[in-house]
């Protein structure tokens, strides 16, 4: 694990501080920081950055919002709940890129999408020029992908609120809506945390379905992660490209340190020995 | 009363089924139109058709993908599922210094953006000859899938009752009578759901399929799907892609339905009981 892990990431950081350049494979000198400096101060990069941050700060509230209605519906259904399962797993389960395929399919008025038809529109939502749908179209698929995942998380920690405090605040007159921000959310709040981390971290890197729904080169919706590919393997700029991920890596533990952060304990002691 | 309580539980299951399958739903009404009807927006074919299979059976590369995607990933799925075992035994059974610090290295790793490891590891493979191969996308599963294999092993395996392997010594059985008789079947569900998850997380994956592969050699399903070419140059591979996504859903789905409640247990036993 160490040497798979461990051996490629430094390699990596290695790799950021060369002028590494398979169109100029000779040419491995040492520049420091000057791909960093490149890359920060490349408009591309902070264009990317604000498209990345937009969509997995609006994705992953809306999936808190409607993975709560499901982790609700999962716990209090009194039928059917086998059904609501089994149906919620097929959007997890499913191929990340099937899905982004389905959606792109679906909304693409020049693949025959339906979607366009239904709502009457008159331009293509998937191509470039419409940033707007390019954006609902790339949310849409990330939400429908991953709020089971979310509801999953959500609903083991609702079955934790104990049934009692309920009925005792039933007697004492607390209104449902009460009860619900009261007492579901303040006991749930560990298991809110680790499911918005999580999610967080994998919005962030987000890559199949942005790149299957934009093929690639939608620069309106280009997150980080499609930027560090195309770096890589479309321009063969291995420095520029390990400079990417080092700073994607670095955003990354940012945003999981603000999470602990913030969090404190609850989190420590959430994902830590019980 | 009960009657208006059952029809509103129905019509909210009702909501969530349809929400989860409709895209699964439109794929498969789309890759069951005859290719020359693909665009025309409807969402019923007007005529029914097994074209697209037919089209993409036809074809070596979605065989070869698909061959490729079943052998990867069970490959690493057992891999991944023997070393964990072994890490999350240790883990649950013994006391020894750096055991926690596994657990925060297997979590930091689970967090490490992939596509940071796409550059060196695309560089690396082609130096060492690995570009293109079986091992060369096994290897970096592994990465990926062993630290979540281990966390939630290891959170199975510390719900087991050791005790019991000595209570079966004292009854008379061997060491090795004990394991196999008393411990193994108890182990066995968490292993069987660590390696659903495995599984699923390889089948799923398309960025280091995407890039460490060129040929059918090693190319998997969702690479191959991506880079699928039109019958012919001016054709769009619409109908193909939908047939192929659907090929590749229906172990996703199967899995589902027979397995949903080891999927839940293991997403939530990493995330909440970790």
């Amino acid at each position: 694990m160490l040497l798979v892990t461990a051996y490629p990431i430094l390699y990596n950081v290695y790799l950021s501080l060369l002028r590494a350049d398979l169109r100029f494979p000779e040419d491995n000198t040492w520049v420091g920081l000057n791909n960093y400096i490149t890359v920060l101060t490349a408009s591309v990069w902070w264009r990317d950055f604000w498209h990345t941050i937009l969509i997995t700060g609006v994705s992953v509230s809306v999936e808190l919002v409607l993975g709560m209605l499901l982790a609700l519906v999962m716990h209090r259904a009194i039928f059917g709940r086998g059904v609501i399962r089994t149906s919620a797993l097929v959007p997890y389960g499913i191929v990340t890129v099937v899905a982004a395929f389905a959606w792109r399919f679906a909304w693409s008025s020049s693949e025959g999408g339906f979607v366009p038809k239904v709502l009457g529109m008159s331009f293509d939502p998937v191509a470039t020029t419409e940033p707007f749908w390019n954006y609902v179209v790339v949310i849409a698929t990330e939400v429908w992908k991953t709020t089971p995942f979310m509801a999953l998380l959500l609903l083991a920690g609702l079955t934790l609120v104990p049934d009692e405090l309920h009925e005792a605040a039933k007697v004492d007159g607390a209104s449902n809506w009460q009860r619900f921000w009261r007492i579901t959310i303040p006991i749930m709040k560990p298991a809110i945390l680790v499911a918005l981390l999580f999610r967080t971290l994998d919005a962030f890197r987000v890559f199949d379905s942005v790149y299957i729904i934009s093929n690639g080169n939608n620069p309106n919706v280009e997150t980080v992660s499609v930027l560090n590919f195309n770096e890589l393997l479309t321009r063969l700029n291995l420095g520029v490209g390990a400079a990417i991920s080092v700073l994607i890596f670095i955003c990354v533990v940012i945003i999981a340190a603000l999470f602990v952060k913030g969090f404190g304990t609850s989190l420590a002691t959430q994902t830590g020995e019980d | 009363m009960a009657a208006r309580r059952a029809a509103g539980w129905g019509g909210i299951n009702a909501i969530v089924v349809i929400c989860a399958l409709f895209p699964v739903f439109w794929l498969l009404m789309l890759s069951l139109k005859k290719p020359s009807t693909i665009t025309d927006g409807r969402l019923i074919p007007s005529s029914w058709s097994f074209e697209n299979y037919k089209g993409i059976f036809d074809q070596d590369v979605f065989n070869r993908a698909l061959v490729n995607s079943i052998g990867i990933a069970l490959i690493s799925t057992v891999i991944a599922v023997v070393f964990a075992a072994m890490a999350a035994y240790a883990i649950a059974r013994l006391e020894f210094p750096g055991k926690r610090v596994i657990l925060t290295a297997s979590l930091a790793i689970a967090m490490f953006p992939p596509v940071a490891l796409v550059g060196p590891l695309y560089n690396l493979w082609r130096n060492i000859g690995l570009y293109n191969t079986w091992p060369g996308l096994i290897i970096p599963y592994m990465t990926f899938t062993l630290p979540l294999a281990i966390y939630v092993l290891s959170a199975f395996f510390r719900e087991i009752p050791w005790d019991l392997e000595q209570a079966a010594q004292v009854d008379g059985a061997t060491a090795g009578q004990a394991f196999r008789k008393v411990i193994a079947p108890l182990a066995a569900p968490g292993m069987f759901t660590t390696a659903i998850l495995v599984f699923i997380f390889a089948w799923n994956d398309f960025l280091f399929a995407f890039s460490l592969t060129s040929t059918t050699a090693a190319q998997t399903v969702p690479a191959a799907i991506a880079l699928f070419p039109g019958a012919s140059q001016f054709s769009q591979p619409t109908g193909s892609i939908a047939a192929a996504a659907m090929v590749v859903t229906i172990p996703i789905i199967v899995m589902v339905l027979f397995f949903q409640r080891r999927i839940v247990a293991g997403l939530t036993a990493g995330a909440v009981k970790g």
